[in-house]
C-alpha cells in the first residue's frame, strides 16, 4: 500500500468515533468603520513602533518625496509597472540609477545584492498590526527584489489601508506569492530582546499617500 | 471524496525520532536545576516574553472570540482531516507543486535526502522548523554527506555550539548574550575578534556569516506554519528574513509539514495570523510572513516539494481525549507561563517538544509506553496557566491527567500483584467513603505526631510515599481532627448552619454536603 493510502487509512481509522466538525465561531471583529485619517494615524504609530521611517504625503507630493528619499542613492531597483509619474529621474552620475526588474528582463541576484535600495508599491496594509502586504502585482515585483537590497522604500496608498487584518485578507488572492511585512527585519533570539536588522532589509521607509479629496 | 475505510480499523502507529525522553523527567530536571546560569537566563527570558504577550493581547477587545474561533476551526480540521488532506493535495499539485507522503521520520528523511541528491546538491539552507527537528533531518543528512545550514539566528547559535534547542520559538533561550558572543568568536572564522555582546552586533555578525550561503544555495528546506486546503497555499511566519531568503532564492524548495497543520480556507488565516504572533513573540505581527501556492513562474523556486508527515499524528488523533493536542500552532506561550518549564528549561523534557504542550504531545505521538515518555505527564503542577495562555484553548491540564491515567493503566496491565499505589488507593477509598471510617482513621493522628518528633516535621515517608518527601517535609498532623475540635467547641445542635451541618453525624459525607448546596 502506498504511504499516502496508508496514512489516509490511519487517519480515517483514528476518526472512527466520527467527532463533530463544528462551524467556525466568527464573532471576532471582521469589519471596521474607522476613518481614513484614523487608519493612517494608527498605521503610522505601529510602523514607527517597529522602527520603520514613515512619511504621510498628499497625492500630488509623492514624486517629490520619493525624489528626496532617493537623492544621492546609488543603484535603486524598481519593478516593472511602478507608477511612472512617481519615479524619480535616472541620474547616472549622482544617483539614483534606476534598475528596472521585470518578467522579461530580471536582474541577476548579484545586481540585487549590489543595489542600494528598492522602491515598490504595495497591495494592502493593516493599520492595527502595522503590516504592509505585497502580492507580486505590477509595481510590487517578484519577492526577491524587496528582500535582497538593504533598504526598502514602499509606497502605501490610503485606499489600501484597512484597520483590521480580516478586511485586508478579504481583498487579496491567496494563490499569489504574498509577503506580509511588519517593520524591518528583526530578531528576538538573544535574551528575547528585539533587534532590528538581520537578513531582510534593515531599513524600511514607508510613504503613505492620502486619498484625493473632493 | 472517498469516505470508505481502507481495510479494518487499525491499531495506532506511533512516531519515532527526537520525541522520546531517554531518562525520566525527574532525573533530567534534577540535573538541569543544578545549572544556576540556565535558570537565571530562563527566568529573565520567560518573564520578558510573558509581559510582552499580556500587553499585546490586552490590546484586542476580541481576543477571547479569536481564541474560540481558533479552537473551533481546529476541531473542524481534525474531524475532516482525510477530506482536507485530499483537497489540499489536489490544489497544491494543480499549481505545480509535488506532494510526498511520509509514514514516519525515517521515510521523511529518505525522501528529503533523495530530493537534494536529485538536484546534484551537497548542502541545503534551512529555515527553523519543528518538524525537521522532530525527525532528526540534519543528523540524517549529515550521515548522507549533505550539510544542512540552519539560518535562524537562534538555530545557528545552537548548531554552532553543537547544542540542542531548548525552546520551540527561541531555541537558544538558555544562553545569554555573552555566551552567544563566545560561541561566535569560537566558531565563525571571519568574525571580528573585537565583537561585543550587544545583540545588534551579534545579529550583524550572523548576517555577514550567512549572506553568501543565501545567495548561492540551490536547495532550501523549510517547515510550514499553515497550509490552506481550499487553495493549496503554504505559509511560513518568521522575523529575520532568513525565511524569505530560503523560500525565494534557491531553485528548489522542500517543505516538511505535519498532516495536522491544515486550515480549511483562506479566511481561516485571518484568525491564526492574529493569534500566533501575539502569543509567540508578543508582537502585534511578526516582521515577515510568506505565502506561496505551488510554483509561480518567474518568482521563487521552480521545484516546489512538500513532505506530509504522519510520524504518530494519526495515533494522537485516535486518542479521543488527547487529539486536541494536535490543534497546537507551536506558539510556545504555554512554555513561557509554565512554572515547571521556567525552572527546568527545555532539555529536561528530552523531546523536540518541551514544556506543557510537549508533556502531552510527546507521549501522544510515541505512545505512553515508549521509553521514559510516561514520566512527562507528571511534569506539571496542574496549575492551568498553560490552558489560559493557549491561543487555541487546548486543555493541557485535562490531557495531562488523562495521560497519567493511561500510564497507570498501562503499568497495571503488566503486573500480577497490586502495587503499593493500588493498596493505598484502595485503603483511601475505603476510609473516605464513610464518615464513620474516616473518624476511625483520624484516631491515628497522634501517631503521626509521634513520628514527627519534637521538630514537628516528617522528613521521610516509607515506600512510594517517599517520592512526596523527597523534596519537601510534611508538617506534623494536628493533635485532633477538625471534626473532633468542632464537636468539642460547638457541641451538637440544629442551630448550626453552613457546611458543618453534617458534623458529628456518621452520614456526613461530602456527597451529602454537595446536595445541600443551593
Amino acid at each position: 500500500m502506498s504511504a499516502r493510502d496508508e496514512i489516509l487509512g490511519r487517519v480515517r481509522s483514528a476518526l472512527r468515533d466520527a467527532p463533530a466538525a463544528p462551524q467556525p465561531d466568527r464573532t471576532y471583529r471582521r469589519t471596521s468603520t474607522m476613518s481614513e485619517d484614523a487608519r493612517i494615524e494608527l498605521l503610522v504609530d505601529r510602523l514607527v513602533d517597529y522602527k520603520a521611517k514613515v512619511q504621510v504625503v498628499g497625492p500630488d507630493q509623492v514624486a517629490d518625496r520619493i525624489a528626496d528619499l532617493l537623492a544621492g542613492t546609488g543603484d535603486c531597483v524598481v519593478p516593472a509597472g511602478f507608477t511612472a509619474a512617481w519615479l524619480p529621474a535616472d541620474n547616472p552620475e549622482t544617483g539614483p540609477r534606476i534598475k528596472t526588474d521585470g518578467p522579461e528582463s530580471p536582474l541577476a541576484l548579484a545586481e540585487l545584492d549590489g543595489a542600494d535600495a528598492v522602491l515598490t508599491a504595495s497591495a494592502a496594509a493593516v493599520a492595527q498590526t502595522g503590516t504592509i502586504i505585497l502580492d507580486g502585482s505590477p509595481g510590487q515585483g517578484r519577492r526577491a527584489i524587496s528582500l535582497v537590497p538593504d533598504r526598502h522604500i514602499c509606497v502605501v496608498e490610503a485606499a489600501g489601508i484597512t484597520e483590521l487584518l480580516p478586511e485586508a485578507l478579504a481583498r487579496l488572492d491567496g494563490t499569489r506569492p504574498i509577503t506580509m511585512i511588519s517593520g524591518p527585519s528583526a530578531t528576538s533570539d538573544i535574551e528575547l530582546e528585539r533587534v532590528e536588522g538581520v537578513h531582510g532589509p534593515r531599513n524600511l521607509e514607508v510613504v503613505i499617500v492620502r486619498s484625493r479629496r473632493a | 471524496m472517498s469516505q470508505t475505510f481502507l481495510g479494518m480499523p487499525s491499531l495506532p502507529v506511533f512516531g519515532e525520532g527526537n520525541i522520546h525522553a531517554s531518562e525520566p523527567f525527574p532525573a533530567a530536571a534534577r540535573r538541569e536545576l543544578g545549572n544556576a546560569q540556565l535558570r537565571a537566563n530562563l527566568g529573565h527570558a520567560t518573564h520578558t516574553i510573558r509581559d510582552k504577550r499580556l500587553k499585546v493581547v490586552a490590546e484586542l477587545p476580541d481576543w477571547e472570540q479569536l481564541r474560540e474561533a481558533g479552537s473551533t476551526i481546529k476541531q473542524n480540521v481534525m474531524a475532516r482531516l482525510p477530506e482536507l488532506l485530499e483537497q489540499f493535495e489536489e490544489n497544491f499539485t494543480a499549481r505545480g507543486g509535488t506532494i510526498h507522503w511520509a509514514r514516519d521520520a525515517a521515510e521523511a528523511n529518505a525522501i528529503v535526502a533523495g530530493l537534494v541528491r536529485d538536484q546534484g546538491a551537497d548542502e541545503v539552507v534551512k529555515i527553523k522548523s519543528m518538524a525537521t527537528q522532530e525527525i532528526g533531518l540534519n543528523e540524517y543528512l549529515e550521515e548522507q554527506g549533505i550539510a544542512a545550514f540552519e539560518t535562524d539566528l537562534a538555530e545557528l547559535i545552537v548548531q554552532l555550539d553543537h547544542d540542542k534547542p531548548s525552546h520551540i520559538l527561541v531555541p537558544a533561550i538558555h544562553k545569554n548574550r555573552t555566551e552567544v558572543r563566545d560561541i561566535f568568536l569560537r566558531e565563525m572564522p571571519e568574525v571580528d575578534p573585537a565583537l561585543t555582546d550587544e545583540p545588534a552586533k551579534l545579529a550583524d555578525a550572523a548576517r555577514t556569516h550567512l549572506r553568501r550561503k543565501f545567495l548561492t544555495a540551490k536547495v532550501a528546506v523549510s517547515g510550514a506554519n499553515f497550509a490552506l486546503a481550499d487553495s493549496g497555499t503554504l505559509a511560513v511566519v518568521e522575523s529575520e528574513g532568513n525565511g524569505r531568503m530560503c523560500l525565494t532564492l534557491p531553485e528548489t524548495l522542500i517543505t516538511v509539514m505535519g498532516i495536522e497543520k491544515l486550515l480549511p480556507t483562506w479566511q481561516d488565516l485571518e484568525v491564526f495570523m492574529q493569534l500566533l504572533p501575539r502569543s509567540s513573540t508578543g508582537e502585534r505581527m511578526n516582521p515577515y510572513t510568506s505565502l506561496w501556492t505551488g510554483v509561480t513562474p518567474g518568482d521563487g523556486p521552480a521545484n516546489v516539494h512538500l513532505v506530509l508527515l504522519d510520524n504518530g499524528r494519526s495515533a494522537a488523533l485516535a486518542d479521543e481525549m488527547g487529539r486536541s493536542a494536535l490543534h497546537c500552532i507551536r506558539c510556545s506561550a504555554c512554555m513561557n507561563v509554565c512554572p515547571v518549564y521556567e525552572r527546568t528549561g527545555g532539555h529536561a523534557y528530552g523531546s523536540t517538544y518541551p514544556g506543557p504542550i510537549g508533556a502531552i504531545l510527546s507521549p501522544l505521538l510515541t505512545g505512553i509506553e515508549s521509553e521514559e515518555n510516561s514520566s512527562l505527564p507528571y511534569a506539571s503542577s496542574l496549575c492551568g496557566a498553560c490552558y489560559d495562555a493557549c491561543p487555541v484553548k487546548i486543555n493541557i491540564p485535562d490531557i495531562l491527567v488523562h495521560l497519567r491515567g493511561e500510564d497507570v493503566d498501562s503499568k497495571r496491565g503488566k503486573r500480577k500483584l497490586p502495587t503499593q499505589m493500588d493498596a493505598a488507593m484502595q485503603a483511601a477509598s475505603w476510609a473516605l467513603s464513610s464518615g464513620k471510617r474516616l473518624g476511625l482513621a483520624e484516631k491515628a493522628l497522634p501517631l503521626g505526631r509521634l513520628v514527627a518528633g519534637p521538630d514537628r516535621k516528617i522528613t521521610r515517608l516509607p515506600g512510594i510515599a517517599a517520592g512526596w518527601t523527597q523534596s519537601r517535609d510534611i508538617p506534623a498532623p494536628p493533635s485532633e481532627s477538625f471534626r473532633a475540635w468542632w464537636r468539642k467547641e460547638h457541641g451538637k445542635g440544629p442551630e448550626h448552619q453552613g457546611p458543618d451541618h453534617g458534623t458529628g453525624q456518621d452520614q456526613g459525607t461530602g456527597q451529602d454536603q454537595e446536595k445541600g448546596k443551593p
